[in-house]
């Protein structure tokens, strides 16, 4: 399918499928295997300027938005989810500061963001909140010129590499939800700490840690957008990262896909290649059907952001919803191309299935999506018949 | 530090494909690139502009569209592209082509070191090089696997790749080095670069243009003569064992000993 | 003026030069040729029209030297830590070749300190004469010396061919060579032949990665300069019947002061790096899948007494030192026996080691190109192939 990329967004899907391709996928399983974090693959990005795509050019950036992110993590995924997702959960991390930070901010981070020099990365979940993210406990008490955080953020991608990092709290827990704010706090910071890696079944490239505060001061000026906006800075980054994932989740598939094709015509069964034989041809068939469409509806959804629409909380949802589902059937399917091969772990479609997973949990697990769909459309419908 | 680095624009033989039937390359679609050796001179050019400050200019010898491989140089971190670009140019074999590219590095009043890569995969010659540097009447250092050092007085050592190990040179700049793939990893072009790539004066010139003598260039400046162009026969196809790993091995051992081949068994080294 | 140019009359439209257009340079237009910038002017095309002779290139070449001055062969007995290089009796040997049909003198060019005692064996080999400059100042790898000295007694001697080494040291002394003396060079030839008529030296070498083959000459200026490829060429054999031959002392030519300083040499282990002399070559790819099982690669080669290569995509993962690689860009090889172990074959590779004797693939997948140019295959697991053979070779 033709999305009729303008020449710099081309440039922009070239250069990222040529660093996928050459320098990602040599290290993929290597990678999966020792669980480190892909610090060399992050400093090429860096240097190809591929961490600004999405920031502003007055800040160093190349001005684009959630289409040319979406692009950029659509390639790396059919590499290496892991690897894209360290890309990706910076730029979540990224997303609140171009949105709601100040001019001091912006100039403070958003350069440094833009060369990969730093990372970020973005603290919402805790032990106990997850899907419902009101019930975080982690407090920031204003104490004269400063912020002191105490609590424990946990799953954070990124988290223990990110340099700054964008952190949900209780600023007053007299108000509850409205009484929460958005604090950035920089790696370094006393009283701030990194906990236990995880151990996870898929995006291992990625590192996934707690956050620690404990009687953490950070200076008054980290604040971001106002007291009390902590969750609609969650809210509104999450509009516009949610494409992302879904990027990832087409990524991951189309790799799975091209990887699938590519071994059907090289397995030979019965003297000829597996792709000669129907029951192969309509299951890539399927494949590749369901990869453009949630390609189609991640895209469309990227633009509609990008394009200053309003609400998209819905489009934002379905197109997460949708690739999710979609990456998550694909790999199975591309394991069982590969047959008893696909299960192997010298194979690579076995590790784009593990990675697969873990798209239709997180940013709001694909069932959190299908309530915000049906509210939508039931808000939607109330306001019709008004 | 004012750095050259002479590039070659090749056809890219990784997707270069053999006809089966007619024993021949298939070369539709092959796309041109820039010599992948040069890419190790471009870097190592880059990097040493980052060190010691200076600029980096490339230097090519072609047709036209050797404009694609000089701009895609200045994506990698190249500052300054100039092409030397004439009829009378073509048809050079080394001696011309060292002649030519010289009297462009004279041109532009010269540099403290030159770079390139060992050899074009095309030609596979590695002759320019030394080439280039006989006629600036500067040294030359083939095969350099990794630079050390510039020291403030202006000498540069290097390590130099043999069969059987390396030597440390030392050598007073300017110089002339080609190097091998060891020595550095090239970086991936910026999107940025990219751009700057694409708005990049790129200054052509002539033979007009060049100090030179015209009897030297081109075909005319080309000593040696390409009087025939083949294929290698084909191999013929090989004799493939499959079974049983004790049996094959036998098998294949059997073989070579029979075609006089010295691997004894139970003898060995 | 010198040009390409398609005599329409005689063009029948057949479209083999375009087959044979190694740069995409020509088309068909209207049945005929038509030959586009593209045209390095390298001469394939004309080639392969030779039966219709529809295309010709026009060429005159700057005045060189009086061809008629240059008589006899020289070649360069390049040498390392006091011994004559491996190369040197195959460089001798293709001189011989040539000498039958040129019937004319066969001199070495010996330049170094303390080489004296290997002039005995350059002319054991049938070299009728040594021109030689013995000088402690000259260091060994203090090549632009080399090359000015070997220019010097090359003036003075003006034999009409000159050839050396394909080696490090031989491709980055003959090229200053050439060009301070403004003559031919043609780089790593794989067969050298007189043509008997014209006497002149036709040189084949491999380009475009060995896919193609290009037969070089070098009409109108001398000596006619050639590097010849390491393993290639028969080596000479040491005369019994005590051949004559004598040793030129050419003490008389000044002696250059080097611009490069050597600092020190650093030997890597040859018995398993030196691939480019090594008679049997064991190499291992992708397939080993982990750096650590490189052991058993070593082991096959220690077996045989042989040195351990390596593909790309293996050195590329890190598993093993650069110096290991062969390919297009790593170093062209050419044993006795080479045998590639999980590796598949990608043409890169196959440009490094196409040329050995003897070429023994092992691999699982029975469809890996690297079986179209293996002369055994073993289809087959390398973890049972490997060790299977070091057993049988050992014998245990």
């Amino acid at each position: 399918m033709n999305y009729f990329l303008n020449e710099e967004q081309k440039e922009i899907q070239n250069l990222a499928r040529k660093i996928a391709k050459e320098k990602i996928e040599p290290l993929a399983l290597e990678y999966d295997e020792s669980q480190s974090f892909p610090w060399e693959i992050v400093k090429i990005l860096g240097q190809s300027d591929l961490f600004g795509v999405f920031i502003p050019e007055e800040y160093g950036g190349l001005g684009g938005g959630v289409f040319e992110m979406c692009l950029v993590v659509e390639e790396l995924s059919s590499a290496c989810g892991g690897i894209a997702l360290s890309y990706a959960a910076s730029a979540l991390g990224t997303i609140p500061i171009i949105l709601f930070g100040n001019d001091e901010q912006k100039k403070k981070y958003l350069p440094r963001l833009a060369t990969g020099e730093i990372i970020a990365a973005f603290a919402l979940t805790e032990p106990d909140a997850g899907s419902d993210a009101a019930a975080i406990k982690t407090q920031a008490k204003l104490d004269g010129d400063h912020y002191v955080l105490n609590g424990t953020k946990q799953w954070i991608t990124n988290g223990g590499e990110a340099f700054i990092n964008t952190v949900i709290c209780i600023t007053d827990p007299s108000r509850g939800a409205r009484g929460s704010s958005a604090i950035l706090v920089e790696k370094g910071t006393p009283g701030f700490e990194g906990g236990k890696k995880e151990n996870k079944m898929g995006i291992r490239a990625s590192a996934t840690r707690e956050l620690i505060f404990q009687d953490c001061k950070v200076p008054k000026e980290n604040l971001l957008g106002r007291e009390g906006q902590g969750f609609l800075v969650a809210m509104k980054t999450f509009d516009q990262s949610r494409p992302g994932v879904a990027a990832q989740a087409v990524g991951i598939a189309q790799g799975a896909l091209d990887k699938a094709v590519a071994y059907s015509r090289e397995r030979y069964q019965k003297g000829q290649p597996i792709s000669n034989f129907q029951g192969v041809q309509f299951m890539l068939a399927d494949m590749a059907t369901q990869v453009e469409a949630a390609r189609a509806l991640t895209l469309q959804a990227a633009k509609t952001i990008d394009g200053g629409e309003k609400n998209v909380a819905k489009i934002s949802s379905m197109a997460k919803l949708f690739a999710s589902d979609t990456a998550m059937k694909v790999t199975t399917d591309a394991v069982q191309v590969f047959g008893g091969y696909g299960y192997m772990k010298e194979y690579p479609v076995e590790k784009m299935m593990r990675d697969a997973k873990i798209t239709q949990i997180y940013e709001g697990t694909n069932q959190i999506q299908r309530e915000v769909i049906a509210l939508q459309l039931i808000k939607e419908s109330v306001r019709r018949k008004d | 530090m004012k750095i050259i680095v002479c590039i070659k624009q090749v056809p890219d033989t990784t997707n270069v494909k053999i006809n089966p039937e007619t024993n021949t390359l298939v070369r539709e679609g092959v796309e041109s690139i820039i010599n992948p050796f040069d890419m190790y001179a471009i870097e190592e050019a880059v990097r040493l502009k980052e060190k010691y400050e200076g600029t980096v200019t490339a230097l090519s010898m072609g047709p036209p569209q050797v404009e694609s491989a000089l701009r895609e140089s200045v994506s990698l971190g190249v500052d300054e592209i100039y092409l030397l670009s004439d009829r009378a140019f073509a048809g050079a074999d080394t001696l011309a082509t060292a002649y030519t590219l010289a009297a462009g590095i004279n041109n532009l009043e010269g540099a403290d070191v030159v770079l390139m890569g060992k050899q074009a995969i095309d030609g596979d010659t590695g002759q320019v090089g030394p080439g280039v540097a006989e006629n600036l009447g500067l040294p030359h250092i083939t095969d350099v696997r990794k630079i050390e050092e510039i020291d403030g007085n202006g000498y540069m050592t290097v390590q130099r790749l043999l069969e059987d190990g390396y030597v440390r040179l030392k050598v007073k700049l300017p110089a002339v080095l080609t190097v091998v793939k060891e020595i550095n990893e090239p970086r991936m072009p910026s999107l940025k670069g990219k751009m700057r790539a694409k708005s990049k004066e790129m200054k052509v010139w002539t033979a007009a243009d060049l100090d030179i003598d015209k009897e030297r260039i081109g075909l005319s400046g080309s000593p040696t003569w390409v009087t025939k162009i083949f294929t290698p026969p084909k191999p013929k196809g090989g004799k493939i064992f499959q079974g049983e790993t004790r049996d094959t091995v036998s098998e294949l051992l059997d073989e070579l000993v029979k075609g006089g081949i010295p691997i004894k068994r139970g003898g060995g080294k | 003026m010198n040009d390409i140019k398609v005599i329409v009359e005689k063009c029948v439209g057949c479209g083999l030069c375009i087959k044979a257009c190694p740069y995409v340079a020509i088309s068909l237009v209207d049945k005929k040729a038509v030959i586009n910038e593209k045209c390095t002017l390298c001469g394939a095309c004309v080639d392969a029209c030779k039966r219709y002779q529809a295309i010709v290139i026009t060429r005159t070449t700057f005045s060189g030297q009086k061809v008629a001055a240059y008589s006899g062969i020289a070649v360069l007995a390049e040498h390392r830590h006091d011994r004559l290089s491996s190369i040197v009796p195959e460089i001798i040997g293709a001189a011989k070749v040539l000498q039958k049909t040129l019937n004319k003198k066969l001199s070495a060019i010996l330049v170094g300190k303390n080489v004296k005692h290997m002039a005995g064996e350059i002319i054991s080999y049938g070299v009728d004469e040594v021109w030689m400059i013995d000088n402690p100042k000259i260091d060994d790898f203090a090549e632009d010396v080399h090359a000015s000295l070997v220019t010097d007694i090359l003036l003075e001697k003006k034999p009409e061919i000159f050839l050396g080494g394909g080696t490090v040291m031989g491709r980055s002394l003959l090229p200053r060579v050439a060009a301070r003396l403004l003559t031919g060079l043609t780089a790593d030839c794989t067969e050298l032949e007189m043509d008997p008529e014209a006497m002149i030296l036709k040189q084949t070498r491999p380009a475009f990665g060995g896919n193609i083959m290009a037969t070089i000459l070098c009409k109108n200026h001398r000596p006619q300069m050639a590097t010849v490829r390491h393993k290639v060429m028969k080596p000479a054999k040491k005369a019994d019947d005590g051949h004559e031959g004598k040793i030129v002392e050419m003490d008389y030519i000044d002696i250059p002061d080097s611009q490069v300083e050597v600092l020190e040499f650093v030997k890597e282990d040859t018995n398993t790096v030196n691939i480019a002399d090594a008679d049997f070559i064991v190499s291992g790819g992708r397939g080993l899948r982990d750096p650590k099982n490189f052991k058993l690669i070593e082991e096959l080669a220690q077996a045989l007494g042989g040195a351990v290569g390596a593909s790309r995509a293996a050195v590329d993962a890190d598993w093993i030192p650069y110096s290991h690689q062969v390919g297009q860009t790593g170093k062209t090889v050419n044993p006795k026996i080479y045998i590639a172990c999980g590796i598949s074959g990608a043409i890169q590779h196959l440009a490094g080691m196409k040329s050995s004797d003897i070429i023994i693939a092992i691999n699982n997948d029975p469809n890996a190109p690297i079986f179209d140019v293996a002369h055994y295959g073993i289809v087959g697991d390398l973890f049972e192939v490997v060790p299977e053979l070091v057993k049988q070779i050992k014998g245990k």
